[in-house]
C-alpha cells in the first residue's frame, strides 16, 4: 500500500501534501508517494521537521491508492480532505 | 438590541490586540500549537478538515441588518462567499486563514460583534428563545438576563479554564424554544406560586456521547440573585469537575456522580457566602440594559386575519407558508415570520453572501432592521406588519427562503459533518439534502405536520440528534458511512431523549427509512396527533417493523 | 529561564522548594507540600524562617485554611495551563479565607494567563521566559475594562458607567 503525508498548512489552514523535494503542495497529484518502509520513515521525519519549523500542523501518514493515474486516499475522511467538501455553497466547490 | 458603549468597545479592541499578538507569536514559533490551540479556541478559531473555521457569536440569536451585511462582506472578502448558521444561534465561516483572523475580528468589532469564547473550555454563547420579547406566550423578555450573563461570563478570570465547555440557554416562556433541558445550565423565567417572577435553574443537561436531561437545582430564585447563583455553580464545577478524561468532564457527569441533592448542597453552601455580594444585580444596571430591549414604537394597526384569509384561499402556496412559517405576534397587526434556510436541496444553515445582503435589505424594509437566528438554523423576522406579509413572501420566494416547512419534516437540523468537521464519522449534509428532496411537496409537508429531524455526523451531537423527533447519527462502520436512527426525542418543556430504532443503515437507505417511519405514523395517528404524540402512544415497535421488517422475517439487515 | 516576578518586580526566590525532598532542610525559608506540612507543621511553625505551602491542583485550599497566619507564601500549581482550578482556589484564599501573604502561581504559566491570575489574587508568578518582566508588564496591561468582580480592586465597567453618569 502506498502512503502520502497530508497536513494543514499553518498560516492559512489549507490541506497540503508532502512533495518529493520536501516542500508542501496543495494538490495530491503533485505529492510524494511513499512506497516502502524507508520512504515512510523519511516522510515522517520530514513532516516532523516541518511541524517543528511551524510550517504545517498535524501531519499524518495516510494510505493512498493510484488507479489510472488518479490518486485517492483510502479513507473517506482523507478523500474529502484531498478533494474538498462534497456539497456546495458559495465558492467552496 | 444591546448596543456597545465605549467600555464594551474597548474590551473588544483590547481582546483583538491580544489575539493579534498571539497569532504573530504562533507564526513566529514562539508559541507551540499545543500552547496556541486553547488560546485560538477561546477566540472561536478551529482547525478543521480543509481550513480554519471561525465561529462568530450572535448573542442570544439577536442580529441587526447592519451586522448581517458585515458578515456578508467578510464571507466575500475572507471566505468563499457563504456562512453557516449553527445550532447555537451563531454563524461560522469555514475557509478562514489564520493570518487574516485578527483583521476579521477587528472588522467584526466595528459592528459590535465578536468571537470571544465561542469555543474553548469556558462559557460559550448564551442562547435563548429566538422569539424573546415578541412571543405571545412569554412571561417576560429574558434578554436583559442573557446580556447580564454574557457580560458576567466574558473574560471571567476565574472561569476561563474550566474542565470543559459550558453552555447556557434561557427562556422567558413556558413553551421552551431554547432547549433549556439539554444545556449545562438552563434558566426558565416563570412565576412562582405567589406570582413573583424568578428563574428555575436547571443543571447538568447535555447531549454528546452521554445525553442527559438536566435536573432542577433550584425551583425558583429571585432574578437579582441569578448571577451569584450561577457563580456558585461554576465554582463548584471548576473545582470538582473531572479533568482526567475529556469525555467525562462536562458538568452533567459531575451532577450524575454526586447526585443532584449532594450537588445542590455544595452549590447552596457556596452561594450562601456570595449571595449578597457584588454579584447581586443592581436595579440601575438592570434598567440600563433593559432599556435596549424595550419594544419598538408599534403602529396602531388593525388585525388583518380576515383579509389574509381571502388571500390564502386563492393562493395555496401563500396559504401553506402562512400556516407553517408565520406565527402570531403580541401586537395586533403584526406577525412573526420565519425564513427557512431549508428549501429542498439546500445545505441546512448555509447562506451565501448575496442572500445575506438580500435578507439585510428585507429586514430593514419589513422588520425594523433586526432579525433572529434560531438553533434550528433558520432566521426570524419578529416585527413584520401583517399588511406586508404577502409582499415579503414574494421576496423571500425570490431568495429561496420561503419553503413552507418550519418545524416540518424537511426543516432538518444538520451539523456540518464529515464534509467540513475533523471530528465527524459521516457526512450529514447529503443525507439532509436527500431527505429534503424526498419531502419537497407542500402537500406532503402539510400532511405530515410537525416533525423534527436532527442529523449529527458523530457522537458529539452538534446536530442535537438526541432531541430530534427523528434523530440520525452518522457512524463509521468498516470505513463506510452508516446511520443510526433514534425516535421520540424532544427539546421542549417535555424534553425527552430519542430511543434507538435499530442497526445502522447505509446512506442510500436513509431517505426510504424516513418515508417508512412517516408512513407508519400517518397510518397510526389519531385525531391531531403530531408524530411525537403518536410515537409516545404506540411505542417503537410499529416503526421498527416498518423499517426493518417483522421480527421473524428472514430479511437481511445491515 | 524560570523567573519569579512578585508585585511587579523580578526577585530572587528566597524560598527553597522542598516539595520533592524526602528530608526537609533544618533551616531556611521553605516551601513544602501539603503532605509535608501536615506531617511537620508543629516543628515548622516554631522555626524563625518564613514558611510556605504548595498546593497541587487537586488539593482544595480549605485543607490549610486554618493555618494561613503561619504561612508567608502559598504556591498554587498549574500542572498544565489548561487546569483552571487554581483560579478558584486563589479567590477562595483571598476573599473567603482572608490570606494576605504572597500567592504564587507555579507550573505551566504562560504570559497569556498572567492578567487573569492577577485578577483573582495572585501577586507573584513563576514564568519561563527570556523577557520575563517585559512579558509580565505587557500582560498586566492587556485589558483595561473588566465586566465582573473578581476580588481585585479594579472598577468594573458597571461602576465606571455609574461614575460617568454622576461625573
Amino acid at each position: 500500500m502506498s502512503h502520502m503525508v497530508i497536513a494543514n498548512r499553518l498560516h492559512d489552514g489549507l490541506v497540503v501534501f508532502l512533495a518529493a523535494d520536501g516542500s508542501w503542495v496543495d494538490s495530491i497529484a503533485r505529492g510524494w508517494l511513499a512506497e516502502d518502509e524507508p520512504d515512510r520513515t523519511r516522510a515522517l521525519q520530514r513532516s516532523m521537521e516541518a511541524q517543528y519549523a511551524n510550517q504545517v500542523i498535524g501531519p499524518d501518514l495516510i494510505e493512498v491508492t493510484e488507479q489510472h493515474g488518479v490518486r485517492m486516499p483510502v479513507s473517506i475522511r482523507e478523500a474529502i480532505r484531498a478533494a474538498g467538501p462534497t456539497v456546495q455553497t458559495g465558492r467552496n466547490a | 438590541m444591546y448596543r456597545y458603549d465605549e467600555f464594551d468597545q474597548q474590551l473588544i479592541s483590547e481582546r483583538v490586540a491580544q489575539f493579534r499578538r498571539q497569532v504573530q507569536r504562533r507564526l513566529d514559533g514562539e508559541l507551540t500549537e499545543d500552547q496556541f490551540k486553547p488560546l485560538r479556541l477561546m477566540n472561536g478559531l478551529y482547525l478543521q478538515l480543509h481550513a480554519y473555521m471561525l465561529r462568530v457569536n450572535v448573542p442570544y440569536g439577536c442580529l441587526s441588518a447592519k451586522q448581517l451585511r458585515k458578515l456578508a462582506d467578510i464571507a466575500r472578502r475572507y471566505d468563499k462567499d457563504f456562512g453557516h448558521f449553527t445550532t447555537r444561534q451563531n454563524i461560522q465561516f469555514n475557509w478562514i486563514k489564520l493570518e487574516d483572523t485578527a483583521d476579521i475580528l477587528a472588522e467584526l468589532g466595528e459592528v459590535e460583534m465578536n468571537t470571544i469564547q465561542s469555543s474553548g473550555n469556558c462559557v460559550r454563547n448564551i442562547t435563548a428563545d429566538p422569539l424573546a420579547g415578541r412571543a405571545a406566550d412569554e412571561i417576560q423578555d429574558p434578554r436583559v438576563w442573557c446580556e447580564l450573563l454574557r457580560q458576567y461570563s466574558i473574560l471571567n478570570p476565574e472561569f476561563s479554564y474550566l474542565p470543559r465547555k459550558f453552555k447556557f440557554a434561557v427562556t422567558g416562556s413556558p413553551n421552551d424554544r431554547a432547549a433549556v433541558a439539554v444545556h449545562d445550565i438552563g434558566l426558565r423565567l416563570h412565576l412562582n406560586a405567589r406570582g413573583d417572577r424568578g428563574f428555575e435553574v436547571i443543571v447538568g443537561g447535555g447531549q454528546g456521547r452521554t445525553p442527559v436531561i438536566g435536573k432542577t437545582i433550584r425551583e425558583w430564585i429571585e432574578p437579582e440573585h441569578v448571577i451569584s447563583y450561577v457563580e456558585a455553580i461554576l465554582r463548584v464545577y471548576n473545582i470538582y469537575g473531572r479533568r482526567d478524561n475529556i469525555y467525562k468532564a462536562r458538568i452533567k457527569i459531575l451532577v450524575n456522580a454526586l447526585g443532584i441533592e449532594r450537588f445542590r448542597e455544595l452549590v447552596d453552601a457556596e452561594w450562601e457566602n456570595i449571595r449578597d455580594g457584588q454579584l447581586k444585580v443592581s436595579n440601575e444596571e438592570l434598567a440600563r440594559i433593559d432599556a435596549y430591549f424595550k419594544p419598538p414604537a408599534y403602529e396602531s394597526l388593525p388585525d388583518l386575519d380576515d383579509e389574509l384569509a381571502s388571500l390564502r384561499r386563492v393562493d395555496p402556496d401563500f396559504d401553506a407558508w402562512m400556516t407553517s412559517n408565520v406565527a402570531a405576534h403580541k401586537v395586533p397587526g403584526y406577525a412573526i415570520v420565519s425564513l427557512s434556510l431549508k428549501a429542498p436541496g439546500r445545505v441546512p444553515g448555509d447562506m451565501t453572501a448575496t442572500t445575506m445582503d438580500g435578507v439585510a435589505d428585507l429586514a430593514d424594509a419589513y422588520s425594523l432592521g433586526e432579525l433572529r437566528v434560531t438553533h434550528r438554523q433558520n432566521l426570524v423576522f419578529v416585527d413584520v406588519k401583517q399588511e406586508d406579509l404577502h409582499t415579503l413572501w414574494e421576496q423571500l420566494t425570490e431568495l429561496d427562503l420561503a419553503a413552507a416547512n418550519i418545524g416540518r419534516v424537511s426543516d432538518i437540523i444538520a451539523c456540518p459533518g464529515l464534509d467540513y468537521c475533523s471530528l465527524a464519522n459521516a457526512r450529514s449534509i447529503p443525507v439532509a439534502q436527500d431527505i429534503g428532496r424526498h419531502f419537497a411537496a407542500a402537500e406532503k409537508l402539510q400532511e405530515v405536520g410537525e416533525l423534527t429531524i436532527n442529523i449529527s455526523g458523530c457522537m458529539n451531537a452538534c446536530g442535537h440528534h438526541h432531541v430530534g423527533n427523528i434523530g440520525i447519527l452518522g457512524v463509521d462502520k468498516r470505513g463506510k458511512e452508516f446511520f443510526q436512527l433514534t425516535l421520540g426525542g424532544s427539546s421542549d418543556q417535555n424534553a425527552s431523549l430519542g430511543d434507538r430504532l435499530g442497526p445502522g443503515l447505509p446512506q442510500a437507505e436513509v431517505p426510504q427509512a424516513i418515508e417508512k417511519i412517516v408512513d407508519a405514523y400517518i397510518n397510526k395517528r389519531q385525531d391531531d396527533e403530531r408524530f411525537l404524540d403518536t410515537y409516545r402512544r404506540v411505542g417503537i415497535e410499529p416503526f421498527k417493523q416498518a423499517v426493518y421488517g417483522p421480527v421473524n422475517s428472514k430479511k437481511q439487515v445491515a | 529561564m524560570m523567573t519569579l516576578i512578585k508585585n511587579g518586580n523580578v526577585v530572587e526566590d528566597p524560598f527553597i522548594d522542598c516539595t520533592e525532598m524526602h528530608i526537609l532542610p533544618k533551616s531556611g525559608a521553605l516551601i513544602v507540600s501539603v503532605a509535608q506540612w501536615q506531617d511537620h507543621w508543629e516543628k515548622l511553625v516554631r522555626r524563625p524562617d518564613p514558611i510556605g505551602v504548595q498546593l497541587k491542583s487537586h488539593e482544595h485550599p480549605e485543607i490549610i485554611a486554618d493555618d494561613l497566619e503561619s504561612l508567608t507564601v502559598i504556591a498554587l500549581e498549574f500542572p498544565t495551563f489548561k487546569d483552571g482550578r487554581a483560579y478558584s482556589y486563589a479567590r477562595l484564599l483571598r476573599e473567603r479565607y482572608g490570606f494576605t501573604g504572597e500567592l504564587r502561581a507555579v507550573g505551566e504559566v504562560l504570559p497569556d494567563q498572567i492578567h487573569f491570575m492577577e485578577r483573582v489574587g495572585f501577586n507573584s508568578v513563576e514564568i519561563d521566559s527570556d523577557n520575563a518582566l517585559a512579558d509580565f508588564e505587557r500582560a498586566t496591561k492587556e485589558f483595561t475594562v473588566w465586566y465582573q468582580p473578581s476580588g481585585d480592586a479594579r472598577q468594573r465597567a458597571a461602576e465606571l458607567r455609574r461614575g460617568q453618569k454622576q461625573g
